[in-house]
């Protein structure tokens, strides 16, 4: 049981003086998984990454990845893992290649060696490769990021926020070079503010305030969910949430885009009322549905 | 070894795809060792005048006495020989010597002239002219003196003081701020840009990263000394060819040993630039404390500028802590004085424990995680 786990965390605590980044979270990423860690700005995300890279230390607990505990052994984790952080931390001016080459030196390898593991995104921007890495676009460098966190085959890869700032179309595309990463054996630990995201991990934890508030596949997480749903759709959005807000029964409403989440216990009160509600506020041409809740609407009951 | 080279290479290239860099190592100390030495004025308090002659000659004390009332001077040793006044300056122990011939009052009367030399130490010049204007005023004075007592049937007497240089005799100022734009880039170089190029990576996110891989953190420093270890090099021989062949400034002591003093005060340099780069979050902070916590102090408290004879004690104190100061003594003695290493050896030992202690604590003290 113990070896089919990457990484293990056990009642970590961190705190930055005064701010509490972390209380007491455990968790467990099984061997080979993409195991997604969703969450808000701030909600500790990048505290929890630094740990498990070894780049800070915990206040409390203690976690291992590949069997390695983070203080004690972090030489050796530091030889097994590809990170990625939340910022772009290549050189800006070392071109692609002279990038590639260096983060391949000094992990002990050549780029050569490992082409395999990275042709497919490599190829992508190899037409690129003497071009300065502060010259090229966000999808661009997120790509060339990856490539140097896997051009020596690491065991473990911990992404932070790899698709902040990532246009919608590179961030789907992203995913994709995720599964193949994936299929090749690597597990994958990735941060997310996106909760749309999560349904492409195996599994999940939602961290809010520095606490995981709950955890596993997204389809569990999203069965838990004990309300009912409706999704308003108004042309007045700001109007239509106070007036659904103070009806009795209504659990929680909040704005999802162009549309209106409204959580409603089982028993509560049903799409006529709501939209008789919205009716007599004057709001005319609203349309109420019941919908499936998501992991936001998971989110959001739980934060 | 190969991921050292790779830090290396890597470095190269972050100083020389960066323009601004580029000119601050290889540029500016070309620049400020032409600019350097102009408009420099120095004071003096208190410089040391050893006395060789007769004593019970009443005019050589009445002279004496005069010195030693002087507020900016001070009588030293009284000496028999030549060779005595060199040794003493030679050790810095004074700063200048009078020679009065022997029966000086005798003659004074006697030939109306007396002869007297004042010797001084031009391997720094400044002071050695202000010290030599000084003794030559107070001689100046006796001599209205005198004169004033004597009637127009006794005639006038003349004590015509005959300045001596010794070591640089044609008092040329590069002699004194070579050693000390050395120093000054030296310690630019290796202190500033070592610590602004680590603090730039830990700001940008870079050393994240970098930490994060197999490399021990102890090659991470070494391959970032290594690059400004060579550049400090190429501007030691680049400020050492200008000197010898611009200014003329002859290299009269042994070139192994100035490279070797040259080596450990870079040693220490580096130290500190690690020391800062530890201290600083960011660029600007890493800037500000080189430049306002280290260079500065060192022009001015290291001797460049001003001696260190005439600083408060105090300050005097405060400079024996910067290594500027001992490298910028040592750099004199080898080059214009022609001194051995017996000369130098204490300064030396401050200097190396200085560099010991420095890249010591600072390794010690580099962050293995953020």
């Amino acid at each position: 049981m113990q070896e089919e786990l990457a990484i293990r965390v056990e009642g970590i605590c961190k705190s930055y003086k005064d701010t509490k980044a972390l209380q007491d979270i455990s968790l467990d990423i099984r061997n080979g998984e993409i195991f997604g860690l969703i969450g808000p700005d701030g909600a500790g995300k990048t505290s929890l990454f630094r740990i498990l890279t070894t780049l800070t230390l915990p206040d409390e607990g203690h976690a291992e990845v590949n069997g390695n505990d983070v203080v004690s052994d972090y030489e050796a984790i530091r030889r097994t893992i590809g990170y990625m952080p939340g910022h772009f931390a290549l050189y800006q001016d070392l071109s692609v290649a002279e990038n590639l080459d260096f983060y391949a030196t000094v992990f002990g390898t050549t780029v050569e060696a490992n082409y395999d593991t990275i042709k497919e995104i490599y190829s992508q921007i190899e037409m690129f490769r003497d071009r300065k890495a502060k010259n090229l676009s966000g999808g661009m460098k997120q790509k060339l990021a990856l490539c140097c966190a896997l051009v020596h085959k690491p065991d473990v890869l911990f992404l932070d926020e790899p698709t902040t700032g990532v246009d919608a179309v590179s961030r789907k595309e992203f995913w994709t070079m995720l599964a193949r990463i994936k299929a090749s054996g690597v597990t994958i630990f990735v941060s997310t503010p996106y909760m749309d995201e999560a349904g492409l991990c195996d599994r999940i934890a939602l961290i809010h305030e520095g606490k995981i508030i709950d955890r596993g596949t997204p389809a569990e997480i999203v069965s838990r969910y004990p309300d009912r749903l409706y999704s308003v759709r108004g042309d007045n959005m700001f109007r239509i949430l106070n007036v659904l807000r103070p009806i009795d029964g209504v659990l929680r409403c909040s704005s999802f885009g162009c549309e209106c989440h409204v959580a409603v216990p089982q028993d509560g009160p049903d799409a006529t009322l709501l939209l008789a509600a919205l009716e007599n506020a004057g709001l005319h041409g609203c349309s109420v549905e019941e919908t499936e809740p998501g992991i936001e609407d998971c989110f959001i009951r739980l934060s | 070894m190969k991921e050292i080279f790779a830090f290396i290479l890597k470095e190269f290239r972050h100083i020389f795809r960066d323009r601004r860099t580029t000119l601050i190592v290889l540029v500016m100390p070309v620049v400020q060792i032409v600019l350097f030495g102009f408009a420099i004025s120095t004071e003096v308090h208190n410089a040391v005048i050893d006395v060789v002659g007769d004593m019970s000659d009443p005019e050589v004390r009445k002279i004496v006495e005069r010195i030693d009332n002087n507020e900016y001077l001070e009588t030293g040793e009284f000496l028999h020989s030549m060779s005595d006044v060199e040794t003493r300056l030679r050790k810095g122990k004074a700063k200048a010597a009078v020679c009065f011939e022997n029966n000086f009052e005798d003659r004074l009367h006697a030939d109306g002239r007396g002869v007297v030399s004042i010797i001084s130490d031009g391997a720094d010049p400044n002071t050695a002219q202000i010290v030599t204007n000084y003794v030559k005023g107070v001689i100046q004075s006796e001599q209205t003196e005198i004169n004033s007592s004597m009637t127009a049937a006794t005639g006038s007497v003349s004590m015509r003081p005959n300045v001596q240089l010794m070591y640089n005799p044609a008092m040329n100022s590069s002699y004194n701020f070579v050693p000390g734009v050395m120093g000054l880039v030296l310690m630019l170089i290796c202190t500033m840009m070592t610590s602004v190029s680590i603090v730039k990576e830990k700001e940008l996110g870079t050393m994240e990263l970098v930490l994060v891989s197999p490399v021990k953190p102890f090659w991470i420093i070494l391959s970032k000394l290594i690059p400004y270890l060579v550049l400090s090099i190429v501007n030691f021989v680049s400020v050492l060819l200008l000197a010898v062949y611009v200014m003329g400034v002859p290299i009269n002591g042994s070139i192994a040993l100035l490279s070797l003093v040259s080596v450990v005060f870079v040693g220490s340099s580096l130290g500190l630039g690690l020391l800062v780069s530890v201290i600083s979050s960011t660029q600007q902070t890493a800037m500000l404390l080189c430049g306002m916590g280290l260079t500065m102090p060192t022009m001015m408290l290291s001797g460049i500028i001003f001696p260190c004879e005439s600083m408060p004690v105090a300050l005097q104190i405060f400079s024996d802590i910067i290594p500027a100061k001992w490298f910028i003594i040592m750099v004199k003695k080898i080059m214009i004085q022609g001194a051995g290493f017996q000369a130098i050896i204490k300064e030396f030992c401050v200097l190396s424990g200085m560099m010991v202690l420095l890249l010591w604590v600072s390794i010690r003290k580099f962050k293995t995680r953020l």
